[in-house]
């Protein structure tokens, strides 16, 4: 069936069927890798996308769910070329990632987050990352890149 | 892991999506946030042939106020019931409830009437539905009905709902100003509960539910009649686990439910200010 998704502000029209997940019309169709498949099991976060917004996890929609609707991936975030999202930034300047898988998905839930909540408590990032599995940092670089993003970093240990 | 193909019908009114099911019976499935539905489908634990996705029925997105109760619209998602004020006004339990159902991710997506449909004893809203006395209202072509929570949860992942029927609104009596409590223990801030408890003060007496006791969502009835009858809240809370199977699994033994039960129900009745 025909499903257009509107994907970083561009039309992306195909003929899939209808069982096809999001994070792989994002992914095979539309060709934007950055997307990671982790758990496939809407544990990990790694699919992590914004639906018209919000975070969503896509290994865990259908494509057809989104027809119609806007859709954020990791290569949307960027205002331009050469230049980094300031959740991006943060992660840079605080060595939030080590091997990085988890990294895009990381990143646009901690977007969500501070969508929702723009002046979050540790304990608030910690929580509000809840569905986003990371196995290299032990998250504290991560929370603390959230925490930066903020504009709140005092008080967090180096 | 991708699902059994399947016919996929948009329903663009409550309506059409009930002619859909009256014409499929038990081969279509309702599709609203597809958190429990999707997963099921990937891991080809459900299969149905036609798909009849309502996650764009708006007109079934509201929280009103209905008199005595709170009228929340089927379709709400998980979200919008945990920021609500009128639901944190007069059913705080179902706000504390819902957040702690997955994570914000699943939020997003989730609805209470997809959740409170696949009837999961594992799942967090059925308990919280159960202790504040709540009904919902269901619908299939030709007719309506309500279930009360009582009666909704009938076997392991069934409920009272025909194949043709679809939940449109639950409705919440109002316990504003009430003691309530919401326990949840689990090893991982996302997963299901170990076991958890729902407990809401109701007119001077105790209405206690429990999560993951027993093959469905269920009232911890001795509690309640012990409480009654003038037990303290720890001896009542001694009876937590009794009539309930519980399962055993990777995360807990049935003797660690049990025991489980027990001790998250004291902390529920204390927290709840139940004496």
């Amino acid at each position: 069936m025909e499903v257009t998704v509107t994907i970083n502000g561009q039309a992306v029209s195909a003929d899939v069927e209808a069982r096809t997940l999001l994070v792989h019309y994002i992914r095979d169709t539309a060709g934007l890798t950055g997307t990671n498949v982790g758990c496939d099991t809407s544990s990990c976060g790694a699919c992590t996308v914004h639906l018209n917004g919000e975070a969503v996890k896509s290994c865990t929609m259908l494509a057809v769910q989104a027809d119609g609707q806007d859709v954020t991936t990791i290569e949307g975030l960027a205002p331009s070329a050469d230049e980094m999202h300031p959740m991006q930034e943060a992660f840079m300047q605080c060595h939030a990632l080590q091997c990085g898988y988890c990294t895009p998905g990381m990143v646009m839930a901690s977007v969500s987050l501070l969508d929702e909540n723009p002046n979050p408590s540790e304990a608030e990032v910690r929580e509000g990352l809840e569905g986003n599995l990371c196995r290299c940092t032990g998250y504290h670089n991560i929370v603390k890149a959230v925490l930066t993003a903020s504009g709140a970093t005092e008080g967090m240990p180096a | 892991m991708i699902p059994v193909a399947f016919d996929y019908q948009r329903a663009d009114s409550a309506e059409a999506a009930l002619a859909a099911l009256a014409e499929h019976g038990d081969e279509a499935k309702l599709l609203a946030g597809g958190h429990s539905l999707l997963p099921m489908m990937k891991l080809r634990l459900a299969y149905p042939t036609v798909l009849v996705d309502i996650g764009r029925l708006n007109d079934l997105s509201y929280v009103r106020d209905g008199g005595d109760h709170v009228a929340i619209g089927a379709l709400t998602r998980h979200r919008d019931i945990e920021i609500d004020p009128m639901i944190a006004e007069h059913a705080p339990l179902l706000a504390r409830a819902t957040a702690n159902v997955g994570d914000p991710q699943v939020r997003h997506r989730g609805t209470l009437g997809g959740s409170l449909a696949h009837a999961d004893a594992a799942a967090d809203h059925p308990s919280a539905l159960l202790a504040l006395g709540g009904s919902v209202v269901v619908r299939s072509a030709d007719a309506e009905r309500v279930i009360d929570a009582g009666d909704l949860f009938t076997g392991f992942l069934e409920s009272a709902l025909e194949p043709t029927e679809m939940i449109t609104e639950i409705r919440i009596p109002k316990h504003t100003g009430a003691g309530w409590s919401f326990q949840k223990f689990n090893r991982r801030a996302q997963d299901w509960a170990i076991v958890g408890v729902s407990a809401q003060q109701v007119n001077g007496h105790a209405q206690v539910a429990l999560v993951n006791m027993h093959p469905t969502p269920v009232r911890a009835t001795a509690v309640e009649e012990a409480l009654a009858n003038g037990a303290s809240a720890a001896d009542a809370a001694a009876l937590a686990a009794e009539g309930m199977e519980p399962s055993s699994d990777l995360n807990a033994s049935v003797e660690y439910r049990q025991h489980l039960a027990r001790v998250l129900v004291g902390r529920a009745l204390t927290d709840a200010g139940i004496a």
